[in-house]
């Protein structure tokens, strides 16, 4: 049997990853494992590219350089349809939910069900209030997306992305921008949907508390690097100063209170252009 | 100087680069459109958002188009003594050039804009990144439906334009000028043809239908996903399609009356 052919225990790998925008780079030649049925932590400050490695990760965006395989399918050499079909398979958080305005909370979460299933009517209204009563919101079913709030909206994505029993989910910032009781809801979920359905599980974000709670094991990237990885207690316990700069939320550090610019005097005596 | 070449350069570039993005989303669109046939709900219900609701407008100006342009045209044809063709004069003006040019252009703006930005809504909200994600295809569930509903609608809308506005013509020269019904319409029916006349003007409302469509979905999905880009995307929509439509009128107009 060939080799690639076992079952890794990584269900994502990244090797040698490179990605720019312009002239700004991204990733500088970064690898990266990610268990199966783990929990795994993305984290670094704003700008980093966290939501980047995950349209990356889902064939949106094509690397520079470098490899990544989800399932031990590489992602960017794959067609168009084999690259839908390892979609299916991946469920995916947006940070703003992602929901379709126009459509309920039900036709949402049914959405995907009735797009790549041929299942009768009656059945995916069943798996739609199953997936619906495990992000505990059976009762909104008949609401429309801007009826929402912003919690809750996240959990009808969730509900939305585990709609087709997806062996991956990737959560792009859950917690930002949630209230202490949703953060935890959404926290508890993350938890129990990974060891209850046996997924694995993404989680880009740059909150440390929650993060820390849930995540199995983490990598700090910042700079187009990893700059540190281990599991949570190793990672509050690094000597790494830019780890230590983001787990503290220290102003200055390796990453600069500053963004860059000429001499401060320089600027305030120059004419400039007006605004 | 070399600022000035730098820029020509580079608008030179991004709007070649702009075409040939359009010429892609168009392709990528029409490969699509057989199985929005198969699947008839998605296109009812742009055939309602775009169509239907484009009604009003539509059957408003139709009216009042035609009624000034029997005001008018009594006024002129009065003082050669060729009241009783009044009826022709409304109806060819208005199957010839007015329906499709005047409804294509209110199409643009109630229904085009609409379009673009809805899909730079969708864009701007991770909608459509969702759905890939989702392994759907934002063109196969969302784009075509919306061509091929703006492409039925607008011919549709374009003859209702001069049916309604034929009638109003009727309702000025009849009701307020007094000119003869029959007169009004018999020369009307005579000398309207339908191949030379109507099916050309419902040729110029489908070409109008085709390229607003265009312009405006693409214009949404190449919106820059800002407030201020989908903004901007709405209003290139609408100027856009004002100019392509009056070009394109000429264009039609002189290979379909050019020998006559």
């Amino acid at each position: 049997m060939d080799n690639n052919s076992l079952p890794s225990n990584n269900l994502v790998s990244i090797r040698n990853l490179s990605f720019s925008r312009g002239e700004k780079i991204i990733f500088n030649d970064i690898s990266l494992d990610l268990a199966r049925g783990k929990i795994t932590a993305i984290m670094g400050p704003s700008g980093t590219g966290k939501t980047t490695l995950l349209k990356l990760i889902g064939g949106q965006l094509c690397p520079d350089q470098g490899t990544i395989s989800v399932d031990n399918q590489n992602v960017h050499s794959l067609r168009r349809a084999d690259l839908y079909a390892l979609r299916k398979r991946i469920g995916m958080l947006f940070q703003s939910g992602a929901l379709l305005t126009d459509m309920s909370v039900f036709d949402n979460v049914a959405l995907p069900l009735r797009e790549h299933t041929q299942l009768p009517e009656a059945l995916i209204r069943t798996l739609v209030l199953m997936k619906l009563q495990a992000v505990g919101l059976r009762g909104a079913k008949e609401m429309m997306p801007n009826e929402l709030s912003g919690g809750m909206g996240r959990r009808i994505a969730l509900a939305r992305a585990i709609a087709l029993d997806p062996m991956m989910i990737m959560y792009d910032e859950p917690f930002t921008g949630q209230d202490p009781i949703s953060m935890g809801v959404l926290a508890h979920l993350i938890k129990s949907l990974n060891n209850t359905l046996g997924l694995t599980s993404i989680i880009v974000s740059h909150d440390v508390h929650e993060t820390s709670l849930i995540a199995d094991y983490m990598y700090l990237i910042a700079d187009g690097k990893i700059i540190d990885q281990g599991t949570p207690t190793e990672m509050h316990q690094s000597s790494s100063a830019w780890t230590t700069q983001f787990l503290t939320g220290a102003a200055d550090g390796p990453v600069h209170f500053h963004y860059p610019a000429k001499n401060y005097l320089d600027d305030l005596l120059s004419s400039g252009k007006r605004y | 100087m070399i600022n000035s070449l730098q820029h020509l350069g580079a608008y030179t570039r991004n709007s070649f680069s702009k075409v040939g993005r359009g010429t892609g989303f168009l392709l990528q669109t029409l490969s699509y459109l057989f199985s929005v046939i198969a699947r008839p709900r998605l296109l009812m219900a742009q055939l309602y958002s775009v169509g239907v609701l484009s009604f009003l407008i539509i059957t408003i100006s139709g009216l009042f188009v035609g009624m000034v342009l029997a005001l008018q045209g009594y006024y002129t044809l009065s003082a050669f003594g060729a009241e009783a063709s009044l009826g022709v004069m409304v109806a060819a003006s208005l199957v010839r050039e007015l329906g499709p040019v005047v409804s294509a252009l209110l199409f643009a703006g109630r229904a085009g804009s609409a379009l673009t930005a809805e899909i730079g809504l969708m864009k701007a909200t991770e909608q459509l990144s969702g759905m890939e994600m989702m392994a759907i295809d934002p063109f196969k569930r969302i784009i075509a439906p919306r061509f091929l509903a703006g492409c039925i609608s607008m011919p549709l809308l374009a003859a209702l334009f001069s049916a309604i506005g034929t009638l109003g013509g009727y309702l000025v020269g009849s009701g307020l000028l007094g000119l003869d019904d029959g007169a009004y319409w018999s020369q009307m029916q005579a000398k309207i043809d339908f191949q030379d006349d109507i099916i050309n003007g419902v040729i110029k409302s489908a070409v109008f239908g085709f390229v607003i469509t265009w312009i405006a979905l693409f214009e949404g999905y190449d919106s820059i996903p800002t407030s201020e880009g989908v903004s901007r995307s709405t209003t290139r929509t609408v100027v856009n399609s004002a100019f392509s439509i009056l070009g394109l009128d000429f264009i039609l107009t002189a290979l379909m009356f050019g020998d006559h």
